[in-house]
């Protein structure tokens, strides 16, 4: 994979907040709200964990960050623009700058490794000339460099997840996010997704890892943690709102 | 990403009925266009053939002309033919050159100046029932080419949707992944024109060789209204375009479908 845009981790005076959210709230239908009072923000190059138990809303705050839903209510802004009234044109130029892992992965099954983990490159309008370079080096990336002919059903569930990561980040995504990444796969296989991630955001994407898995938050030392209860952020120290970014 | 998105909506989750419903609408198309097209032909033909033409019928005043008609019937009429009692008119055919109804007007001016009691018949009034019907016909080839056109339109909005739906997943893929509605839309219109245009091609090829057949063997019974009904190489070319106007047409329908469709996905 090239190197990120801003060429690695930096410093926390430097970084900007490139996710702000301010009272934002989620309701599906005329239920209850599934979050609610939604207030952070995340700074540019920083790692953090999205953690919380089943049903706290996780999947629904990732939806609204990767802008498959719009909120209720609140404001949201990605990249400094307004996310919540953008017309839904502007959409597909914010989404390429997003990466994201589905908890599903979300492969296409009659399409080869290879073409999966293209697709973002295709969307995005990249001459085919420049296409098989960028995928074999992902492909080497996570360790399938013999199987891009392959399709998904072949592959184990570690190996799909890998494939999910190596598509949502071919396209050098400002911000990656991942819903459950390792829920899959075995420990070492988590392990070594972790290092991805961090390897990714050392080259300067925000990274943000939805987990349950409290595990993993001591693979990444400085990481910072996020947890959702019943729909609501939890953020006894305010670090989430003035976020301190990962020292360099 | 056209060539390289070619596979990305799945052969598998779509039959071949779309190309045969397209085959099938463009081949009653064409024979329907045929229709219209061949009987304007006759109209036409008929309607050039017959303007300015008429009858001039004497019914006396003409002693000079009695003995040779006597002399035409007398096969049929024997030496009756020559019976004074026997009506015999003077028929006089004429030919204008100007078929417009003031020429046709001043005719009978004349005529009337001349022999008062003569009758003047126009052969376009005789016909004016039958080209009435022909241009019925054409305006019915033409109404049903319409009717084909709009069916084929919805059944490509139906196939669009149902396309749709077979293939969510996949579009909600490319939709997280920054793809527009245009690039989407751009996949069931390249499949939605490959399924017409091959459609097309079985369906207005046997059209055309069904009215190839039609028009030889109308050509061969010798009848004059038939032989006008023929086809010209304009139609020949109108009919052969056919098939490419329903590709175009089924493509525009399948884009509106699926980029109204897609609207209501955020």
């Amino acid at each position: 994979m090239a190197s990120g845009a801003r060429g690695g981790r930096q410093t926390a005076p430097a970084m900007a907040n490139i996710v702000q959210f301010e009272n934002v709230g989620l309701r599906y239908g005329t239920g209850q709200e599934t979050l609610s009072d939604l207030s952070f923000n995340l700074a540019s190059g920083a790692f953090y964990f999205l953690t919380g138990a089943s049903g706290a809303g996780k999947t629904s705050l990732l939806k609204l960050l990767y802008l498959a839903q719009r909120p209720s209510r609140g404001i949201i802004r990605l990249f400094g623009e307004d996310a919540v009234t953008m017309p839904r044109g502007r959409l597909p130029g914010f989404r390429r700058r997003i990466g994201v892992v589905f908890q599903d992965f979300r492969l296409i099954p009659h399409l080869s490794i290879a073409d999966n983990i293209a697709l973002p490159l295709r969307v995005a309008g990249v001459p085919e000339a420049d296409v098989s370079g960028p995928v074999s080096e992902m492909l080497a990336w996570v360790g399938l460099g013999d199987r891009g002919a392959a399709r998904p059903a072949t592959l184990s569930g570690g190996e799909q997840q890998r494939v999910a990561i190596a598509r949502a980040v071919i396209g050098r995504p400002e911000i990656l996010v991942a819903d459950e990444p390792t829920g899959n796969v075995d420990p070492e296989m988590a392990d070594r997704l972790l290092l991805l991630f961090d390897s990714l955001n050392r080259l300067g994407t925000t990274v943000l890892v939805a987990t349950h898995d409290l595990h993993l938050l001591s693979r990444v030392p400085d990481a910072q943690m996020m947890r959702l209860d019943k729909g609501r952020l939890q953020d006894p120290t305010g670090a989430l709102l003035h976020p301190p970014g990962r020292q360099g | 990403m056209a060539h390289s998105t070619a596979r990305l909506l799945d052969d598998a989750r779509d039959g071949r009925a779309m190309t045969w419903v397209i085959a099938i609408m463009l081949f009653l198309t064409v024979l329907a266009a045929a229709m219209g097209l061949a009987t304007r032909n006759a109209a036409s033909t008929l309607e050039r053939s017959l303007a300015g033409r008429l009858t001039v019928q004497l019914t006396s005043g003409a002693p000079d002309a009695r003995a040779a008609l006597a002399e035409l019937l007398r096969p049929w009429l024997g030496a009756d033919s020559a019976d004074p009692a026997l009506p015999l008119p003077v028929m006089i055919d004429v030919d204008l050159a100007d078929g417009a109804p003031a020429t046709l007007a001043r005719v009978r001016a004349a005529v009337a100046g001349i022999a008062p009691e003569a009758r003047i018949d126009a052969h376009a009034s005789w016909m004016a029932s039958v080209a009435g019907m022909l241009s019925l016909a054409t305006w019915l080839g033409a109404g049903l080419v319409a009717l084909m056109a709009s069916a084929t339109a919805m059944v490509v909005v139906l196939a669009a949707r149902a396309g749709l739906d077979a293939h969510r997943a996949t579009i909600e893929v490319m939709h997280m992944l920054g793809a527009t509605d245009v690039q989407v839309a751009r996949l069931f219109q390249r499949r939605i024109a490959r399924d017409a245009l091959v459609g097309g091609a079985i369906g207005g090829a046997g059209a055309l060789a069904l009215v190839a057949v039609i028009g030889m063997r109308g050509a061969g019974l010798g009848s004059e209204l038939l032989g006008a009904a023929g086809l010209g190489a304009g139609a020949w070319v109108t009919l052969a375009l056919l098939p490419l106007c329903f590709v175009l047409l089924a493509m525009a329908a399948a884009r509106v479908a699926v980029t109204r469709a897609l609207r209501n996905i955020l």
